[in-house]
C-alpha cells in the first residue's frame, strides 16, 4: 500500500486516505492557482509584471502599483477565489449527496432562494429616491437566509420517511422555478434602476468587491471549508447508496441533513458576495474528479481549486476582454459551463441514474 | 375519473365551454378601468369611441382571446409531451422548450434588432425546437434509455443554462430589460390583436393536428413495443408530436412569453376528469388550460392592484405546490 498513506487524528475522528498521486496533483493546482492569482492581479487597464506584483505583495513597488493592487484589484480577485472555492466545494457535497452528476445549487433552487432574498431586499428596502435606507452590508445575511431557507423548504418537502436524492433533486426543480417567477415579480414591480441594478447581480459578478467583503466572507467560507474537509468521509459512505450506508453505520438522514447545511451555508455565503455565478458547482467538481479521482479526502480540496481559478479566470476574462466594458463573470461562466454540460451529460449517460 | 360514458363527457364538454365564455366575459368586464356589462356589449354593438369602449376593444378583448389561446396550446403541449416521455412532469416549461424560445427571441431583439411580428413567431418556433431536441436527445442517451429522471435532469439544467444566457444578454442593455421583462415573466397584457393573428394559424394548425394524432396516441401510450405490434408507425407519430409541441410551446412564447406550469397542472387534472383516452383527453385539456390561464390573469389584475402581477408568476405561485405534490407521489410507483 505505497500507493495511499492513511491520515488519523484526534483518537480517529478524522481520517483520511491521502493518494498519494492525488496528492501531487492537488498540489499542482495549488501552485497553478496562485499563478492565476498573480497574474491575474497583474492584469488590468495598467498591466503590471507578475513579478513586481510579487514584490507589491511584500510591501514593494511603486505608490502607483500599491493603489492599484491593494484598492482596485486585490478585494475582487480574493472574492472571486473565496467564491469560486465557495460553490464548487458545495456543488462536489451536493453531487455526492444526491448521486448524480447533474446536481448543482442552480439546478436544485438554492441559489434561486438567495436570488430572491437578494432582490426583496432591494426592494423592501429602498425609498422613494432609490437610496437604500439600511446598510449595504445586511445584503449577503439576507441572501444567505433566503439560501438557507429554500434548502430547509426543499429538504422538508422532500422528506418521507428519510430524503430520497431523486425526490429531493425534483422538488428542488419544482422549487427554482417559483423563485425565478418570484424574482421576476419584484424586478417588474420595482423601479427599473433597481431592475438593472439586481439583474447585474443575478448574472453574478465581483466587480462592486471591497476589503470589508472580504473580511466578511474569507473567515466565513475558510470555516466552512474546513468543516467540509473534516466531514468528507460521510460523504464516501453516501456516495454507496443508502443501503450500503445505513449498513456500514452512517446515520444516513442526519449526514445527509449536516451535509445540505455545510453546503448552504457555502452557497449563500457565495451568492452573496457575487450574485449567482452559475455552473461553477457543477464544473469544478467533474474536472476535479478527472483529475484526483472521486475519493471527497482528495476531491474537496481539488474541486476547491478548480473553482477559484474558474472564477478568477471569468472575472479577469471579463474585465479585460471588452474592457472598458465590464461583463460580469457569470455569463462568462456560464458561456463556458453550457457546453461543458452538455458533453458532460453525454459522457455520463450511462451512470446518471 | 369523474365523467364515465360519452354522454356525461358531452354534457361536461358543453358545460366547460360554457364556464369559458363566462370566464373571458368578465376577463374582458373587470379589471383597473371601471367598465359594466352593459357599457362592454355596447362597445361591441354600438362602439362611440369613449375610452372605456376603446380599452375594451383594444386591451381586453385581445388579452381574453390570448390567454385562452395560449393556455389551451400549453395545455396540449403539456399532454402531449407527457404521453410522448411517459413522465408525469413533462411540460413546456419544465424541460426547457419554452426557455429555448425565449432565449432566441430575446437574441432576435439584442442582436439582430428584430421587430417583425411574423419572424417572431418563426424565430420563437426555432428555439423551441432545438430546446426541445437537446433535451429529448440528452435526456435518452445511455443505456436504460429514456428515463424520467434523466429527463427532468436534462430539462431542468438546460433550463438553468438558457437562463442564464438570457439574463446575460440582457445585462448589457438596459434598455432592452424595461422592454423585455414582462414578456420574459410570461404574460397575456398589453398585446394587440396582431401579435395573435400572427401565431394563431400555427396554434390552430397544432390544435388540430393533436387531435388528429390522438387515436394513436391512445396506441402509442401502451408502450411502444406494442404499438409497433399493433402497426403503429411510431417514428412517424413522435416527428409528429415533437412538431406539434414544436409549433404550440414556440406560437405561446412568441405572443406571451414563457408562461409556466400550465402545461404539467392540466393535463393531470384533466386526466382525473375524464380519463386516460387522449381523443377526449385533448379537447379538454385545450379547454381547462384557457379556463386556467384566464382566471389567472383575472387574479392578477387584483393582486396588487393597481399594479399588474405578470400572469406567469401567478401560474408559478399556483403550479408549484402542484408540481410539488405530483413529485412526491409519482416517481415511487414508475
Amino acid at each position: 500500500m505505497k500507493h495511499y498513506k492513511s491520515l488519523r487524528l484526534f483518537k480517529e475522528r478524522f481520517s483520511v486516505l491521502v493518494d498519494n498521486k492525488a496528492m501531487m496533483k492537488t498540489l499542482t493546482l495549488f501552485l497553478l492557482t496562485i499563478a492565476v492569482f498573480v497574474i491575474s492581479t497583474g492584469l488590468g487597464e495598467m498591466t503590471i509584471h507578475p513579478l513586481n506584483v510579487l514584490k507589491v505583495f511584500f510591501g514593494g513597488g511603486t505608490d502607483l502599483e500599491q493603489l492599484v493592487v491593494q484598492s482596485f484589484r486585490l478585494p475582487r480577485i480574493i472574492i472571486a477565489l473565496l467564491v469560486g472555492m465557495g460553490l464548487a466545494v458545495s456543488g462536489a457535497i451536493l453531487q455526492g449527496m444526491i448521486r448524480n452528476p447533474l446536481a448543482s445549487p442552480d439546478i436544485l433552487g438554492i441559489t434561486g432562494g438567495a436570488t430572491v432574498a437578494v432582490v426583496g431586499f432591494l426592494a423592501v428596502f429602498s425609498d422613494k429616491n432609490q437610496a437604500l435606507t439600511v446598510s449595504i452590508s445586511w445584503l449577503p445575511l439576507a441572501a444567505f437566509i433566503g439560501a438557507t431557507i429554500v434548502a430547509l423548504l426543499v429538504y422538508l418537502l422532500a422528506w418521507n420517511n428519510g430524503v430520497s436524492p431523486i425526490r429531493f433533486v425534483l422538488i428542488g426543480i419544482g422549487i427554482m422555478s417559483l423563485m425565478k417567477a418570484l424574482t421576476t415579480m419584484m424586478l417588474i414591480l420595482g423601479p427599473i434602476y433597481k431592475a438593472s441594478q439586481a439583474n447585474l447581480w443575478i448574472t453574478g459578478s465581483v466587480s462592486s468587491s471591497t476589503w470589508k467583503n472580504v473580511a466578511v466572507l474569507g473567515p466565513w467560507t475558510i470555516l466552512f471549508l474546513v468543516i467540509a474537509f473534516v466531514y468528507a468521509r460521510n460523504i464516501n459512505i453516501q456516495e454507496l447508496g443508502d443501503d450500503v450506508a445505513t449498513g456500514l453505520g452512517g446515520s444516513v438522514q442526519r449526514q445527509r441533513f449536516t451535509l445540505l447545511m455545510i453546503s448552504t451555508a457555502l452557497i449563500g455565503s457565495s451568492v452573496a458576495f457575487a450574485g449567482g455565478i452559475g455552473f461553477v458547482g457543477l464544473m469544478a467538481p467533474h474536472i476535479a474528479r478527472r483529475l484526483v479521482g472521486s475519493n471527497f479526502g482528495s476531491l474537496l480540496p481539488a474541486s476547491a481549486l478548480v473553482g477559484a481559478i474558474l472564477v478568477m479566470i471569468a472575472d479577469l476574462i471579463g474585465r479585460t476582454l471588452f474592457s472598458p466594458l465590464e461583463i460580469p463573470a457569470g455569463v462568462f461562466t456560464a458561456t463556458i459551463g453550457a457546453p461543458y454540460f452538455i458533453y458532460l451529460l453525454y459522457k455520463t449517460r450511462n451512470t446518471s441514474k | 375519473m369523474l365523467l364515465k360514458n360519452a354522454r356525461q363527457r358531452w354534457i361536461g364538454f358543453g358545460v366547460t365551454i360554457v364556464i369559458l365564455i363566462v370566464l373571458m366575459s368578465i376577463s374582458i368586464v373587470y379589471g383597473y378601468t371601471n367598465t359594466t356589462w352593459q357599457i362592454s356589449f355596447n362597445a361591441f354593438t354600438n362602439f362611440d369611441g369613449s375610452t372605456e369602449h376603446i380599452v375594451i376593444r383594444t386591451v381586453r378583448l385581445p388579452r381574453a382571446l390570448i390567454a385562452a389561446a395560449v393556455g389551451a396550446s400549453l395545455a396540449i403541449a403539456g399532454v402531449l409531451m407527457q404521453a410522448l416521455t411517459k413522465n408525469p412532469l413533462s411540460s413546456p416549461d419544465i424541460l426547457g422548450v419554452n426557455a429555448g424560445a425565449a432565449l432566441t427571441v430575446v437574441i432576435a431583439i439584442t442582436i439582430f434588432g428584430v421587430s417583425n411580428l411574423q419572424l417572431f413567431t418563426w424565430v420563437s418556433f426555432i428555439g423551441a425546437a432545438i430546446a426541445a431536441i437537446s433535451v429529448y436527445m440528452i435526456g435518452s442517451v445511455g443505456r436504460d434509455g429514456l428515463t424520467p429522471m434523466k429527463l427532468t435532469l436534462a430539462g431542468a439544467a438546460m433550463t438553468a443554462m438558457i437562463a442564464s444566457l438570457t439574463q446575460g444578454l440582457l445585462v448589457s442593455n438596459e434598455a432592452l430589460l424595461d422592454q423585455v421583462l414582462f414578456w420574459l415573466a410570461g404574460s397575456v397584457a398589453g398585446r394587440s390583436l396582431d401579435n395573435l393573428v400572427a401565431v394563431l394559424p400555427y396554434l390552430v394548425l397544432g390544435w388540430v393536428l393533436a387531435q388528429l394524432v390522438s387515436g394513436k396516441m391512445n396506441v402509442f401510450s401502451m408502450g411502444e413495443d406494442v404499438a409497433k405490434g399493433l402497426g403503429l408507425n411510431t417514428a412517424i407519430l413522435k416527428i409528429t408530436i415533437g412538431i406539434i409541441i414544436v409549433l404550440l410551446a414556440g406560437g405561446s412564447v412568441a405572443v406571451a412569453g414563457p408562461i409556466g406550469f400550465i402545461g404539467i397542472v392540466i393535463p393531470h387534472v384533466t386526466r382525473f376528469i375524464v380519463g386516460i383516452d387522449h381523443r377526449w383527453l385533448i379537447p379538454y385539456a385545450a379547454l381547462n388550460g384557457a379556463i386556467l390561464l384566464i382566471a389567472a390573469d383575472i387574479a392578477s389584475r387584483y393582486i396588487l392592484m393597481p399594479q399588474e402581477v405578470p400572469v406567469g408568476v401567478m401560474t408559478a405561485i399556483i403550479g408549484t405546490p402542484f408540481f410539488i405534490y405530483i413529485a412526491r407521489k409519482g416517481f415511487n410507483k414508475g
